[in-house]
Protein backbone atom coordinates (compact mmCIF):
# COMPACT_ATOMS: atom_id res chain seq x y z
CA UNK A 1 0.00 0.00 0.00
CA UNK A 2 1.50 3.35 -0.96
CA UNK A 3 2.55 5.40 1.80
CA UNK A 4 -0.06 8.78 2.35
CA UNK A 5 0.94 11.94 2.75
CA UNK A 6 0.85 13.80 6.81
CA UNK A 7 -0.47 17.13 7.04
CA UNK A 8 0.02 19.83 9.98
CA UNK A 9 -2.18 22.78 10.26
CA UNK A 10 -1.36 26.06 12.31
CA UNK A 11 -3.46 28.95 12.59
CA UNK A 12 -1.03 31.91 13.35
CA UNK A 13 -1.76 35.09 14.73
CA UNK A 14 -0.92 38.25 12.60
CA UNK A 15 1.84 38.79 15.45
CA UNK A 16 5.34 39.56 14.82
CA UNK A 17 5.97 36.25 17.36
CA UNK A 18 4.48 33.91 14.51
CA UNK A 19 7.32 34.55 12.11
CA UNK A 20 9.55 32.43 14.66
CA UNK A 21 7.05 30.29 15.42
CA UNK A 22 6.38 29.12 12.06
CA UNK A 23 9.91 28.35 11.28
CA UNK A 24 10.89 26.69 14.02
CA UNK A 25 7.53 24.18 13.57
CA UNK A 26 8.89 23.99 9.86
CA UNK A 27 12.38 23.13 10.31
CA UNK A 28 11.51 20.35 13.48
CA UNK A 29 9.46 18.76 10.99
CA UNK A 30 11.80 19.44 8.20
CA UNK A 31 14.49 17.78 10.36
CA UNK A 32 12.34 14.80 11.63
CA UNK A 33 12.04 14.09 7.58
CA UNK A 34 15.48 13.29 6.85
CA UNK A 35 16.63 16.71 5.37
CA UNK A 36 19.99 17.92 6.11
CA UNK A 37 21.37 20.33 7.57
CA UNK A 38 21.78 22.94 4.91
CA UNK A 39 18.21 22.01 3.52
CA UNK A 40 16.56 22.58 6.62
CA UNK A 41 17.89 25.91 6.77
CA UNK A 42 16.53 26.84 3.19
CA UNK A 43 12.93 25.37 4.08
CA UNK A 44 12.62 27.75 7.94
CA UNK A 45 13.69 30.86 6.03
CA UNK A 46 11.70 30.22 3.08
CA UNK A 47 8.91 29.78 5.47
CA UNK A 48 10.00 32.77 7.49
CA UNK A 49 9.93 34.87 4.37
CA UNK A 50 6.05 33.60 3.55
CA UNK A 51 5.34 34.30 7.38
CA UNK A 52 6.59 37.92 6.79
CA UNK A 53 5.21 38.55 3.95
CA UNK A 54 1.61 37.53 5.34
CA UNK A 55 2.42 39.71 8.56
CA UNK A 56 3.43 42.78 6.31
CA UNK A 57 1.82 42.82 3.10
CA UNK A 58 -0.82 40.46 3.50
CA UNK A 59 -2.75 41.11 6.60
CA UNK A 60 -0.95 43.92 7.26
CA UNK A 61 -0.09 43.34 11.05
CA UNK A 62 -3.64 43.42 11.61
CA UNK A 63 -4.19 41.52 14.49
CA UNK A 64 -8.08 40.21 13.71
CA UNK A 65 -6.67 38.30 10.85
CA UNK A 66 -4.94 34.85 10.74
CA UNK A 67 -2.24 33.21 8.84
CA UNK A 68 -2.70 29.92 7.60
CA UNK A 69 0.45 27.41 7.95
CA UNK A 70 -0.34 24.28 6.54
CA UNK A 71 2.88 21.09 6.06
CA UNK A 72 1.95 18.24 3.89
CA UNK A 73 4.53 15.61 3.66
CA UNK A 74 4.50 13.28 0.89
CA UNK A 75 6.83 10.33 0.40
CA UNK A 76 8.71 12.30 -2.18
CA UNK A 77 8.40 16.35 -0.92
CA UNK A 78 7.40 18.81 1.59
CA UNK A 79 5.02 20.89 0.66
CA UNK A 80 4.12 24.42 2.49
CA UNK A 81 1.44 26.33 2.41
CA UNK A 82 0.98 30.35 3.57
CA UNK A 83 -2.30 31.64 3.38
CA UNK A 84 -3.30 34.82 5.07
CA UNK A 85 -6.48 37.17 4.90
CA UNK A 86 -5.10 40.08 2.30
CA UNK A 87 -6.11 40.89 -1.03
CA UNK A 88 -3.47 38.68 -3.02
CA UNK A 89 -1.15 39.66 -5.34
CA UNK A 90 0.33 38.04 -8.73
CA UNK A 91 4.34 37.67 -9.14
CA UNK A 92 4.39 39.35 -12.33
CA UNK A 93 3.69 42.53 -9.84
CA UNK A 94 6.87 41.92 -7.37
CA UNK A 95 9.76 44.25 -8.89
CA UNK A 96 13.10 41.92 -9.40
CA UNK A 97 15.05 42.37 -6.55
CA UNK A 98 18.10 42.23 -8.55
CA UNK A 99 17.53 44.57 -11.12
CA UNK A 100 20.21 47.09 -10.88
CA UNK A 101 17.90 50.11 -10.02
CA UNK A 102 16.26 47.93 -7.16
CA UNK A 103 19.60 46.74 -5.23
CA UNK A 104 19.17 49.80 -2.92
CA UNK A 105 15.82 48.92 -1.61
CA UNK A 106 15.43 47.63 1.74
CA UNK A 107 12.49 45.72 0.92
CA UNK A 108 11.31 43.13 -1.70
CA UNK A 109 13.40 39.97 -1.23
CA UNK A 110 11.44 37.29 0.72
CA UNK A 111 9.59 36.10 -2.89
CA UNK A 112 13.29 36.31 -4.07
CA UNK A 113 14.67 34.10 -1.06
CA UNK A 114 11.39 31.87 -1.31
CA UNK A 115 12.29 31.05 -5.12
CA UNK A 116 16.04 30.56 -3.95
CA UNK A 117 15.46 28.51 -1.33
CA UNK A 118 12.65 26.03 -2.16
CA UNK A 119 12.28 24.23 -5.38
CA UNK A 120 9.12 24.88 -6.61
CA UNK A 121 7.22 28.28 -5.59
CA UNK A 122 4.04 29.62 -6.77
CA UNK A 123 1.32 32.37 -5.65
CA UNK A 124 -2.11 31.63 -5.64
CA UNK A 125 -5.55 33.82 -4.41
CA UNK A 126 -6.30 31.49 -1.54
CA UNK A 127 -10.10 30.50 -0.48
CA UNK A 128 -10.65 33.87 0.98
CA UNK A 129 -9.15 35.80 -1.70
CA UNK A 130 -6.11 36.46 0.03
CA UNK A 131 -2.44 35.49 -1.04
CA UNK A 132 -1.51 31.57 -0.74
CA UNK A 133 2.27 30.51 -1.32
CA UNK A 134 2.77 26.91 -2.08
CA UNK A 135 6.37 26.11 -1.72
CA UNK A 136 7.50 22.72 -2.44
CA UNK A 137 10.96 21.07 -1.20
CA UNK A 138 12.08 17.48 -2.67
CA UNK A 139 13.27 14.95 -0.09
CA UNK A 140 16.68 14.12 -0.06
CA UNK A 141 17.44 10.45 -1.39
CA UNK A 142 20.07 7.94 -0.18
CA UNK A 143 20.34 6.04 -3.89
CA UNK A 144 20.67 3.08 -1.22
CA UNK A 145 17.25 2.38 -0.37
CA UNK A 146 15.43 1.75 -3.99
CA UNK A 147 14.81 5.78 -3.91
CA UNK A 148 12.92 6.03 -1.10
CA UNK A 149 13.79 8.58 1.22
CA UNK A 150 15.42 8.33 4.61
CA UNK A 151 13.60 8.54 7.59
CA UNK B 1 18.40 37.88 26.04
CA UNK B 2 18.70 40.12 22.84
CA UNK B 3 18.49 38.52 19.22
CA UNK B 4 20.97 40.68 18.52
CA UNK B 5 23.64 42.14 20.13
CA UNK B 6 26.32 44.57 19.08
CA UNK B 7 29.09 46.50 20.75
CA UNK B 8 31.21 49.30 19.43
CA UNK B 9 34.70 50.21 19.55
CA UNK B 10 37.38 52.33 17.86
CA UNK B 11 40.45 51.96 15.99
CA UNK B 12 41.85 55.33 15.13
CA UNK B 13 38.80 57.71 13.17
CA UNK B 14 36.92 54.19 12.62
CA UNK B 15 34.33 53.01 14.46
CA UNK B 16 34.04 49.15 14.55
CA UNK B 17 30.75 47.42 15.95
CA UNK B 18 30.64 43.74 17.06
CA UNK B 19 27.81 41.88 16.69
CA UNK B 20 26.79 38.38 17.43
CA UNK B 21 23.42 37.06 17.09
CA UNK B 22 20.53 36.95 14.61
CA UNK B 23 19.63 40.27 12.32
CA UNK B 24 15.95 39.28 11.64
CA UNK B 25 12.49 41.05 11.63
CA UNK B 26 12.06 42.80 14.55
CA UNK B 27 14.38 43.54 17.49
CA UNK B 28 17.40 42.55 15.67
CA UNK B 29 16.74 44.67 12.57
CA UNK B 30 15.90 47.25 15.14
CA UNK B 31 19.08 46.89 16.91
CA UNK B 32 21.18 47.35 13.67
CA UNK B 33 19.20 50.37 12.75
CA UNK B 34 19.73 52.38 16.25
CA UNK B 35 23.19 51.53 16.21
CA UNK B 36 24.30 52.59 13.17
CA UNK B 37 21.94 55.72 13.22
CA UNK B 38 23.82 56.57 16.32
CA UNK B 39 26.93 56.58 15.35
CA UNK B 40 26.23 58.41 12.41
CA UNK B 41 24.17 60.87 14.81
CA UNK B 42 27.11 60.99 16.83
CA UNK B 43 29.22 62.33 13.64
CA UNK B 44 31.21 58.69 12.92
CA UNK B 45 31.53 58.71 9.27
CA UNK B 46 33.65 55.19 9.19
CA UNK B 47 31.54 52.50 10.35
CA UNK B 48 32.51 48.57 9.98
CA UNK B 49 30.13 46.24 11.20
CA UNK B 50 31.96 42.79 12.05
CA UNK B 51 29.26 40.02 11.20
CA UNK B 52 31.55 37.72 12.32
CA UNK B 53 28.82 36.23 14.88
CA UNK B 54 25.95 36.76 12.87
CA UNK B 55 24.50 33.47 11.99
CA UNK B 56 21.24 34.20 10.53
CA UNK B 57 20.16 37.28 8.52
CA UNK B 58 16.27 37.53 6.75
CA UNK B 59 15.06 39.92 4.19
CA UNK B 60 14.19 42.48 6.81
CA UNK B 61 18.06 42.23 8.37
CA UNK B 62 19.06 42.59 4.24
CA UNK B 63 17.05 45.64 4.08
CA UNK B 64 18.22 46.97 7.47
CA UNK B 65 21.98 46.68 5.68
CA UNK B 66 21.21 48.04 2.95
CA UNK B 67 19.40 51.23 4.90
CA UNK B 68 22.44 51.83 7.17
CA UNK B 69 24.54 51.92 3.91
CA UNK B 70 22.93 54.42 2.17
CA UNK B 71 22.16 56.49 5.10
CA UNK B 72 25.89 56.49 5.64
CA UNK B 73 26.13 57.22 1.94
CA UNK B 74 23.87 60.49 2.29
CA UNK B 75 26.31 61.89 5.01
CA UNK B 76 29.03 61.11 2.68
CA UNK B 77 30.66 58.22 5.23
CA UNK B 78 31.49 54.53 4.14
CA UNK B 79 30.17 51.58 6.03
CA UNK B 80 31.64 48.40 5.22
CA UNK B 81 30.76 44.77 6.27
CA UNK B 82 33.81 42.41 7.90
CA UNK B 83 33.81 38.74 8.25
CA UNK B 84 30.79 37.20 7.51
CA UNK B 85 29.72 33.80 8.00
CA UNK B 86 28.90 31.32 5.45
CA UNK B 87 25.11 32.34 5.59
CA UNK B 88 24.99 35.75 5.33
CA UNK B 89 27.33 35.56 2.65
CA UNK B 90 25.68 33.45 0.66
CA UNK B 91 22.75 35.15 1.17
CA UNK B 92 24.83 38.51 0.39
CA UNK B 93 25.77 36.57 -2.87
CA UNK B 94 22.62 35.22 -4.03
CA UNK B 95 20.85 38.86 -3.87
CA UNK B 96 23.72 40.30 -5.32
CA UNK B 97 24.68 42.30 -2.75
CA UNK B 98 27.91 41.79 -3.21
CA UNK B 99 28.21 44.66 -5.70
CA UNK B 100 27.12 47.20 -3.16
CA UNK B 101 28.83 46.34 -0.03
CA UNK B 102 32.53 46.81 0.50
CA UNK B 103 33.72 43.20 2.63
CA UNK B 104 36.56 42.54 4.38
CA UNK B 105 37.74 39.45 5.43
CA UNK B 106 40.73 40.73 7.79
CA UNK B 107 40.17 43.73 10.46
CA UNK B 108 43.03 45.81 9.75
CA UNK B 109 42.73 45.79 6.24
CA UNK B 110 39.47 46.84 6.42
CA UNK B 111 40.56 50.04 8.84
CA UNK B 112 43.21 50.84 6.21
CA UNK B 113 41.01 50.98 3.13
CA UNK B 114 38.77 53.36 4.83
CA UNK B 115 39.46 56.94 2.70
Amino acid sequence: MAPTAQRIEVTLETLLESVDLAESIVMRVAEASGFEEDDVHKIGMAVREGVINAYNYGNQHERRKKIQLNVELAPEQMVVHVIDQGKGFELTEVPDPLAEENLLRTSGRGIFLMRAFMDEFKVQHGPGGGAELIMVKKLPFTGSDNGRPPR
Amino acid sequence: MATLQGTCREVGDVAIVDFSGKITLGEGSAILRNTVRDLLGAGRRKILLNLADVDYIDSSGIGELVSAYTAAQNLRGELKLLQLTRRVHDILQITRLFTVFDVQADEEVAIRSFR
